[in-house]
């Protein structure tokens, strides 16, 4: 391992060790920080791996990877074709993908939606709540389905989610209900103009 | 697959008022929206489902990506198990006459994974944002001061995560 790993690898061994200091002293209710988060996709992207640190890679993942992204070919039988692109056979697409998905590094494969095209609308929101009021905050806010992103944030406006519905009035309705549940201040900052979404990691 | 996990509320007002797909449309993504299974026919079920064929089922995916309903068909990556633990929202006060080209700049990063234009608001005068993954703060922190340097404007914030609540992309 070189120094500019090693260096990656504290990174990351400190930064989950702040997280769980951080959920220590938040778990003086279980309860709720368990509710609170929407665990499922991060408790996926947690196990079956060492903590703290990154999934290990081969050759072949890393091909796979950077592909499934971007150029998933949409056929009846998309990984016999990923297969023939990267040289290997489709078992091995079959049994490499399983194994990155339970280590969380492929969460799904399937449709990204665009809210907009759709009809829907979608915006950016944040609200300023006291730390101690954390846990009950994201609860509030993970409950709706039409909630896809939610962030704790180092800032004054700490808690950052997006939000997509089929009409401006859900959206509006949603973003109501928030504020009236936790009465504190919320930013509503929907998309004026889009320069770029393209979310790949390359590796 | 289009259930919802048990803490999350379907209100009813989402059941009434529907996205403008196509009523098999809509079908075909409550379907696949959770992820496809990883066989040899991963669309044979949901075809089964629809009373279609395998065919019918791509062609159909393929028309809503066309039609830009569909943003992509592929894999949602959880960078945190990749590494990429750090997540920086750059949020930037840019001058209005300027906002077209520095968007168009910030865009051509290829750490920046998104770029939009928002509104500013007294109390957040911000009004754009760019998110930058990177596999540690300071590395992001090296992207937002090389972006500064581009655009030629220093009036911004690098706003990190501390703690992922939710993440699940968009469901119908």
């Amino acid at each position: 391992m070189d120094a500019k790993n090693a260096a990656e690898v504290k990174d990351a061994v400190d930064a989950k060790n702040a997280a769980d200091a951080k959920g220590a002293a938040d778990a003086k209710d279980t309860a709720e920080v368990k509710n609170a988060t929407d665990t499922k996709d991060t408790a996926d992207a947690m196990k079956n791996r060492p903590v703290g640190l990154p999934a290990e890679l081969d050759e072949i993942d890393r091909k796979l990877i950077n592909l499934i992204q971007l150029r998933f070919p949409v056929s009846k039988h998309p990984f016999e074709e990923i297969a023939a692109e990267i040289g290997t056979t489709e078992d091995i697409v079959i049994s490499k993908l399983t194994r990155l998905k339970n280590e969380g590094v492929v969460r799904r494969i399937g449709p990204i939606i665009n809210t907009r095209g759709i009809g829907g609308t979608n915006t950016l929101a944040a609200v300023k709540v006291p730390d101690n009021q954390i846990e009950k905050a994201a609860a509030v806010i993970n409950k709706y389905a039409e909630v896809s992103h939610n962030y704790l944030r180092n800032e004054n406006y700490n808690i950052w989610f997006t939000v997509s519905a089929p009409t401006q009035e859900r959206l509006d309705l949603i973003l109501s209900e928030i504020q009236t549940e936790l009465d504190c201040p919320l930013l509503n900052l929907p998309t004026v103009k889009q320069f770029k979404i393209q979310v790949n990691f390359h590796v | 697959m289009s259930e919802n996990p048990e803490n999350e509320k379907t209100n009813e007002i989402t059941n009434e008022k529907r996205y403008s797909v196509d009523e098999a449309d809509e079908k075909l993504i409550r379907l696949i929206q959770d992820g496809i299974e990883f066989t040899h026919s991963p669309f044979e079920k949901c075809a089964e489902e629809l009373g279609i064929s395998e065919d019918e089922v791509v062609a159909r995916l393929k028309a809503l990506i066309e039609g830009k309903k569909i943003r992509r068909f592929g894999a949602s990556i959880g960078h945190l198990a990749l590494g990429f633990t750090a997540n920086g929202m750059g949020v930037w006060d840019i001058p209005p006459d300027k906002v077209e080209e520095t968007g168009k700049k910030m865009a051509s990063f290829d750490e920046v994974s998104h770029c939009y234009e928002r509104p500013p608001t007294p109390d957040w005068p911000y009004n754009m944002y760019t998110m930058i993954h990177c596999r540690s703060q300071e590395e992001c922190k090296a992207v937002a001061e090389r972006i500064s340097k581009t655009i030629g404007i220093t009036n911004y914030q690098l706003v990190f995560s501390e703690r992922e609540l939710k993440k699940k992309g968009v469901r119908i």
